[in-house]
């Protein structure tokens, strides 16, 4: 279970993340939605530690992301983060992508290590492309390839940001079958996404986020059906 | 009383006067070397760059003999070279030819680096535009080609401002061997160091920090 | 024109000596990029990442090294130290003199490179649970290391070249090798030519194992 609780972030003195409170059981797919600047990708990065916070916590299964004491390599071992860049590292092939994390965080034997990027690559459906370097991929595999590679360290929870919003539109459907297929497998998952029929078919809940604020929290069709707040509403108009 | 004569004798005023002539003959050789290799550099850089004639071809690999041996071998080589043709140069002029040469042949690689920066499809259209050869070297591949490469230009010329230093070896008195002869009769060598080593980087720190600043404001 | 007579046989007798003063130039060129490597890598990361004095010191190293001639850091290795009571070897002199230059060179091409890298291969790496010294050895170094693979191959050219100061120290490397039997036999010129031709092998052999390695190493 992740708790944020009265969370806020400046960067300098601009303020992006305004007190928020919010709570994601296991089990939950959560979408965030919101303008660009909202402050929704930033949330994802204070969860994974990736961004310090001024006020307020993150606990994830009850520990502090943000305490002193936390080993913060071995927590984000339960969360596995896939970026808008899609960030492969391009001096390694596929597998070597999916394998050096295991190998090196978890400390897996090299033969562990490829059976584990072999079966989540095959996962993702890249089992073809597995001695393949990431400049010969597409966009979207190589997103795919991301997400095996945050599979691959057997994550609890799964973070999301804006893992479409890079990539040409005919590549996109992939990467949310991708997703889609991970939260039929019942992963909790928080993504901050642009994609509204993703939101609203796969999600149990969705969140709007206005400058810095969680304005709006509710299921798919609460939110997309019944929009209350006049942000939301406008939001939402927009974009259709 | 005994008459003191000493061969070692401090620092004096006069040395200092001795350092500054010796820099000046730093900066007259590297001036003319590098003006005297950039033309020839150019011209060069151009012929490799259209490949047209058949001494474009040696011209290569032959500047490439100047890039891969040591700048002194070549001074000494020069040197004793020049006299068994009936050439008989005193070590300045020798340094003068030595470093034209090789800053030619460092020159011509950025010179065709800039004509190939400028590209085909640029020129096609000065040609179209009824540019003449010559118009579009002079309007279009100079200015263009010129600022794409400059900031190397600026780094090849002070390497051979550095490297000036080697001409010393022919005995010619630069500021390092100036230097050198201050050391060993006024045993101070810290000083004298300090001075010449102060000379080169005032004269390299500010020209090097002005080309990187060009490079960033011409990159965007 | 031609009244002087070749000889070429001492030269080639001394050939076996001459190779064999060329493996010192490969070692100690070989040996102050190793070390070079290893402190411009430090130096890079210090400039990028640090402040005050310790940032002040990498800075002043990296633009000493750039802009005063390598033979004014040779003398400083060599008599500056010497003033101050450090009296090392002409091998440990012509080393250190070396691996100073070539580590402020290499700082600054490892900063390029570093610069190169998107600051998202940091986060995704930390993002998988790595720390900040297993993303940089097995994320951010292996990627910097390609970029700045052309730049330390002709560094090491470089150094192979630059190691020919040795002469002026008395060390005997291939150059003060070569001046040492030449000014025994009079036979500078054909002495110095088969050295200069000498380097210019070990620069191909170099140049091209190079080429064969980046073949290999960088598949993608």
């Amino acid at each position: 279970m992740i708790e944020i609780r009265g969370l806020k972030k400046f960067y300098g003195s601009l303020e992006v993340l305004k007190g928020i409170d919010l709570d994601v059981p296991k089990g939950e797919v959560l979408s965030v939605i919101g303008a660009s600047g909202s402050g929704k990708s930033t949330l994802l990065y204070c969860i994974n530690g990736l961004e310090p916070i001024q006020e307020g916590s993150v606990k994830v299964d009850g520990t502090d992301v943000h305490a002193k004491g936390t080993d913060i390599n071995e927590l984000r071992q339960k969360m596995g983060m896939v970026f808008q860049q899609w960030n492969s590292f391009p001096h390694l092939t596929a597998l070597e992508n999916v394998a050096l994390a295991p190998k090196i965080v978890k400390k897996k034997s090299r033969a562990e290590a490829r059976d584990i990027a072999t079966r989540q690559l095959q996962h993702v459906g890249l089992g073809d492309k597995l001695n393949v370097y990431p400049s010969a991929l597409s966009g979207g595999q190589q997103q795919r390839l991301a997400i095996a590679r945050a599979l691959a360290m057997e994550p609890d929870y799964m973070l999301f940001d804006e893992a479409t919003s890079a990539l040409d539109p005919e590549l996109v459907g992939e990467v949310l079958d991708a997703m889609r297929l991970l939260a039929d497998e019942g992963m909790t998952m928080i993504c901050v996404t642009h994609e509204m029929g993703f939101a609203r078919d796969v999600s149990d809940r969705v969140t709007f986020f206005h400058e810095g604020i969680l304005e709006e929290i509710g299921t798919p069709a609460e939110i997309f059906g019944a929009p209350k707040s006049e942000h939301l509403q406008k939001f939402l108009s927009s974009i259709r | 009383m005994e008459p003191t004569v000493s061969f070692f004798s401090g620092f004096q005023p006069s040395d200092l006067w001795f350092l500054a002539e010796a820099a000046w003959r730093t900066l007259l050789i590297s001036v003319l070397s590098i003006s005297i290799g950039t033309v020839l550099g150019v011209v060069f850089g151009w012929m490799i760059y259209e490949g047209k004639w058949p001494a474009a071809l040696t011209l290569g690999p032959v500047l490439d003999v100047f890039r891969s041996v040591p700048l002194i071998i070549q001074l000494v080589l020069f040197y004793n070279f020049a006299p068994i043709i009936g050439l008989n140069l005193d070590p300045f002029l020798s340094g003068v030819v030595v470093l034209s040469v090789y800053c030619a042949s460092l020159v011509a690689n950025v010179a065709r680096g800039g004509m190939e920066a400028v590209g085909l499809p640029m020129r096609r259209a000065a040609r179209s535009l009824g540019m003449s050869y010559w118009q579009d070297l002079r309007y279009v591949v100079l200015p263009i080609g010129g600022r794409a490469v400059f900031p190397s230009w600026v780094g090849v010329a002070l390497g051979v401002m550095k490297d000036s230093a080697l001409v010393s070896v022919l005995g010619y008195i630069e500021l390092l061997k100036a230097s050198q002869i201050l050391i060993t009769r006024t045993q101070e060598p810290l000083l004298i160091l300090t001075l010449a080593g102060a000379f080169y980087f005032a004269l390299s720190y500010p020209i090097s920090r002005y080309a990187a600043t060009l490079e960033k404001r011409w990159a965007t | 024109m031609f009244d002087y007579n070749f000889h070429w046989r001492p030269v080639m007798k001394s050939l076996p000596d001459l190779l064999e003063a060329g493996l010192v130039t490969l070692q100690v060129a070989a040996l102050s990029m190793i070390i070079g490597i290893v402190i411009g890598l430090a130096l890079a990361l210090i400039r990028m990442h640090m402040r005050g004095p310790v940032k002040w010191l990498a800075s002043a190293w990296v633009e000493l090294a750039r802009n005063t001639p390598a033979l004014f850091q040779l003398f400083f290795f060599g008599f500056g130290l010497g003033a101050v009571g450090i009296h090392m070897s002409p091998y440990v002199i012509v080393l250190s003199a070396l691996s100073f230059n070539c580590a402020g060179y290499l700082a600054e091409n490892f900063r390029g490179g570093f610069q190169a890298i998107p600051d998202t291969q940091l986060r995704a790496a930390r993002s998988l649970g790595m720390t900040v010294w297993q993303s940089y050895t097995r994320v951010i170094i292996p990627q910097v290391f390609r970029i700045v693979y052309h730049p330390l191959t002709n560094q090491i050219v470089w150094a192979v070249l630059m190691s020919s100061l040795g002469m002026l120290v008395g060390f005997r490397e291939l150059s003060g090798e070569t001046q040492a039997l030449a000014s025994r036999t009079y036979r500078i010129f054909e002495y110095f030519a088969v050295t200069a031709v000498i380097y210019y092998v070990i620069v191909k052999i170099i140049l091209g194992a190079s080429r064969l390695l980046a073949a290999r190493l960088f598949r993608y």
